[in-house]
């Protein structure tokens, strides 16, 4: 098993280089550890998923509001299929809240039916129109005003932070090697083969798949022309306290408009409540940065939305940067010539789509003359339990007793005990930070923020690397 | 799941929760237990490596763990049993918790449960401050554990948010970790904010934090004076300060109201929530106040807690009180008519010179006086209460008002 963070990288030729760990490279890099290739995975950052990936909205998609016809719409149905399947073998925390996409004037009531044939088209077929009595009976705490909903009982909530996790330590446990700290700085040409060059030294593989991410523009222009850039679209996001989480029941959407989609209130896997995301068009890709205008600006849409919410303490706010291409689709695409695929423009239902765009990716390595040989089954993987709707460590009377670990709570907002600490730090990918540390264990990431425990989280941190 | 029954079971073991379950055990009240989610007993004095504790309630200057050491020693030595690494996790009965410690999970039956859970600081997060999320933005409670506890040492630049106790607590805190505090910053303003330091630190008044900045590491804080001045302070370390919210995790979970002022559980003079058998005692009920204060309200709540284990008693309709004005807070907040022994703590919501409070209830008014001493939003004042008296059981809201008295000015 291959992960390093530091070093120069393997001189050997690879079959099969992706670019980009976030929660679609992870998962094309699971993909591809079903075949007997020689595997690597590169990434920027010290950790997987950190960045897109680890900060968006968490909600495991119907598809029911794709354009029809597209590729998103299919690889999104797929995807959710198959994440659906993979959360309950791999145990990344799920709930099927379902969601109500909420008609607050007679417009976006008008928009419903059409929502509902859209849904139709996207293969959703069980999307119900409900009206004023009823969206307030399955939504109490509602603000004033609503006048009815578009019910999808599909859509859920998701733990992404578990989900890239997990695609990643299955691919490294199966031979894929991963690099951290390893930025694509070129791609040459050279004896048929393509000479990446990383921070960490040169990289030399027959193939090359970009899942840049954000980045994906930049990479592919290092393969020839330009086909399209990626404008960082902005959300920012509040999380607040897990008491809130008896106000929402569902996931509340609004109804998109010409003025954009608006911002949501959705519970998380974790208990919380979460409310966003602006959407702000910026040109910096490191922009991940909140803003006194857009806190505000989500604050007054969750007055009206759960009028309560507001009421309760804030958690959380971050920022996370979606990858905007100026086309309402994916934009996935083989260059034999260049035996290269990119996947870009993954926008917002990436986390949904992930495992059905590997998929679609490997088949695209494969029309491009990779030979994939016969797949083999992976060994399962099984992820610590973080989400609130099953059995937390600190609850399980016969861990404890086999591990007292399990029984010192050492986070006590979140409940994180010493011994789901010392596993993640002993993991297969060990977390780089703090920050890695909480999207792994959920250390530090609750209502304190680590007044009471962060100064015991941090000697855990810093004994256990 | 191990299950067990105790008289009096108190949740924290600061000093509220120690110098109750003291007294209890002291007076006979039957098996007392002191449950505490930390490896140590103590509370937060124990990371306050400063002296000034103990002049007020032992009459000896001690350091924050040697206070912290004195009520734990108090509590053991008269029979209490003091658990560390136990944590209530909720509950499974009217008095009835849950816990998880090493030894695995418990039920733990009682016939009086006292809340002593302390209090937090507003992090950065709660307190809505934007920009990134680099590392090196701390509240002074993490940063204190951080450095007296495990010997931090952090070097740099850096920037104080508050100007009260707190905040002081912070720059030595600072200085013993060798970086170097070059501002305080606080929305407040006024003379009473030149705070008492050797080697003093520049107070911006009237200035808000607007942005943290920095990606991995913070590197500036954005700040925004009140006559409209921006500036960016180079810093490595940001500390946030104060600006207490109280623990009140398990009194929610119990159902108990909380009170709309302090946001802790709603409490008589005798520390009693609204649900039978529940007590409520220290910064739980209202955000930090000095140690002793909090030592001193355990001590008062176990006359109650032995008046109820020993006739079952508990008072039915109690009469809320509402702040007005500059009033942010009043504790206790439920009246029991007639309680001569009352006695109310006061927190503005901003300075007031002159304070004039008036006490009404239905439009009838009650009580009015002028407090003796400026009051400050980091600072609780004392309001005596024989109006109480007056209070009538089945009338409305206790409204308790405070206003600048008129001729006085707000600087």
């Amino acid at each position: 098993m291959t992960v390093t963070t530091a070093g120069p990288v393997d001189d050997g030729v690879l079959d099969v280089v992706v670019v980009g760990a976030g929660v679609v490279g992870t998962a094309i890099a699971r993909e591809l550890a079903r075949y007997r290739l020689r595997t690597a995975l590169v990434e920027a950052s010290g950790d997987v998923g950190d960045g897109t990936s680890k900060a968006n909205t968490a909600i495991l998609h119907t598809g029911f509001d794709a354009v029809p016809g597209s590729l998103e719409s299919a690889l999104v149905h797929d995807g959710r299929r198959r994440l659906t399947a993979y959360a309950e073998e791999a145990g990344i925390p799920l709930e099927p809240t379902g969601a109500l996409l909420v008609a607050w004037d007679e417009d976006q009531l008008a928009a419903l039916p059409g929502l509902a044939g859209k849904a139709k088209r996207n293969r959703c077929d069980d999307t119900e129109v409900i009206g004023a009595g009823e969206l307030r009976a399955r939504e109490p705490r509602l603000g004033p005003g609503a006048l009815g909903a578009l019910a999808v009982p599909g859509e859920s909530i998701v733990c992404p932070w578990t989900t890239t996790l997990a695609y990643a330590t299955q691919a490294v446990r199966s031979g894929v090697a991963l690099h951290l700290n390893c930025r694509v700085a070129g791609v040459r040409p050279a004896d048929g083969l393509h000479l990446v060059d990383t921070a960490r030294g040169p990289l030399r593989t027959r193939f090359l798949v970009n899942a840049a991410g954000l980045h994906a523009d930049d990479v592919d222009r290092m393969l020839g022309p330009e086909t399209f850039t990626v404008t960082p679209r902005r959300g920012q996001l509040i999380v607040f306290d897990k008491f809130a989480r008896g106000l929402v029941r569902h996931i509340l959407l609004p109804v998109p408009t010409a003025a954009g989609k608006g911002v949501l209130v959705s519970p998380t896997v974790y208990g919380n409540v979460l409310l966003g995301p602006t959407a702000e068009d910026l040109d910096d890709k490191t922009a991940t940065g909140t803003t006194a205008d857009g806190i505000a600006r989500l604050r007054e849409e969750g007055r009206r939305i759960v009028p309560e919410l507001l009421d309760e303490e804030v958690t959380a706010v971050y920022a996370g940067l979606r990858a905007a291409t100026g086309r309402e689709d994916y934009r996935i695409d083989a260059r034999p010539d260049r035996r290269y695929v990119t996947a870009g423009g993954i926008r917002s239902t990436g986390l949904t789509a992930s495992m059905a765009i590997a998929a679609h990716v490997v088949d695209l390595l494969a029309d491009t003359g990779l030979a994939l040989g016969a797949p083999r089954t992976l060994a399962p993987v099984r992820m610590p339990n973080i989400g609130e709707a099953s059995l937390r460590p600190y609850r399980d009377d016969r861990l404890i007793a086999a591990d007292p670990e399990y029984g010192t709570i050492v986070c006590h907002c979140e409940r994180v005990t010493r011994g789901e600490i010392r596993d993640a730090l002993a993991g297969d990918i060990p977390p780089a930070t703090l920050d890695g540390l909480r999207r792994r264990t959920l250390a530090r990431g609750g209502r304190c923020q680590g007044f009471s425990c962060g100064a015991a989280v941090r000697r855990l941190f810093g004994a256990g690397r | 799941m191990k299950r067990r029954t105790v008289d009096v079971l108190v949740v924290g073991a600061g000093p509220a929760g120690l110098s109750a379950a003291a007294a209890l055990a002291a007076s006979g009240a039957g098996a007392v237990e002191v449950l505490e989610r930390d490896a140590e007993a103590g509370g937060v004095p124990r990371h306050c490596a400063r002296g000034g504790f103990g002049l007020r309630d032992l009459w000896r200057p001690m350091t924050g763990p040697g206070y912290a050491r004195h009520w734990t020693g108090a509590a053991v030595r008269a029979g209490a049993a003091v658990r560390t690494g136990v944590m209530v996790t909720g509950w499974s009965g009217p008095l009835t918790v849950e816990a998880t410690g090493r030894e695995g999970l418990e039920e733990l039956t009682a016939r009086a449960v006292v809340l002593a859970t302390g209090a937090r600081e507003r992090p950065r997060s709660a307190r809505l401050v934007p920009g990134g999320r680099p590392e090196g933005v701390w509240t002074t409670g993490e940063l204190q554990q951080a450095v007296h506890l495990h010997g931090l040492r952090l070097g740099g630049r850096a920037l104080i948010v508050g100007a009260g106790p707190v905040a002081l607590a912070a720059v030595h805190t600072l200085r013993s970790a060798d970086a170097e505090p070059v501002a305080l910053v606080t929305d407040g303003s006024g003379p009473g904010l030149r705070p008492a330091l050797r080697r003093p630190v520049p107070v911006l008044s009237g200035t808000v934090v607007t942005e943290l900045i920095g990606r991995r590491r913070l590197t500036g804080v954005a700040l925004l004076r009140a006559d409209g001045r921006a500036a960016v302070v180079r810093c490595d370390t940001v500390v946030f300060t104060g600006d207490f919210v109280p623990e009140h995790e398990l009194a929610r979970s119990a159902g108990v109201p909380l009170d709309a002022g302090t946001r802790g559980p709603a409490v008589d003079a005798d520390f009693r929530t609204a649900r039978p058998g529940v007590f409520a005692v220290g910064n739980v009920l209202h955000g930090a106040e000095l140690a002793a204060a909090a030592a001193f309200e355990g001590s008062r709540a176990s006359g109650a807690v032995r008046r109820f284990l020993a006739d079952g008693r508990w008072p039915g309709a109690r009469v809320p009180v509402a702040a007005e004005g500059a009033l942010r807070w009043a504790a206790p907040n439920l009246i029991v008519p007639r309680d001569t022994g009352l006695r109310l703590l006061l927190r503005t919501g901003r300075r007031v010179v002159r304070p004039m409070v008036t006490v009404s209830q239905d439009g009838r008014t009650l009580h009015r006086e002028r407090l003796p001493r400026p009051a400050d939003p980091e600072r609780s004042a004392p309001l005596g209460a024989r109006w109480a008296d007056g209070v009538d059981g089945g009338g409305g809201p206790v409204r308790i008002r405070l206003d600048e008295a008129r001729g006085g000015s707000s600087r």
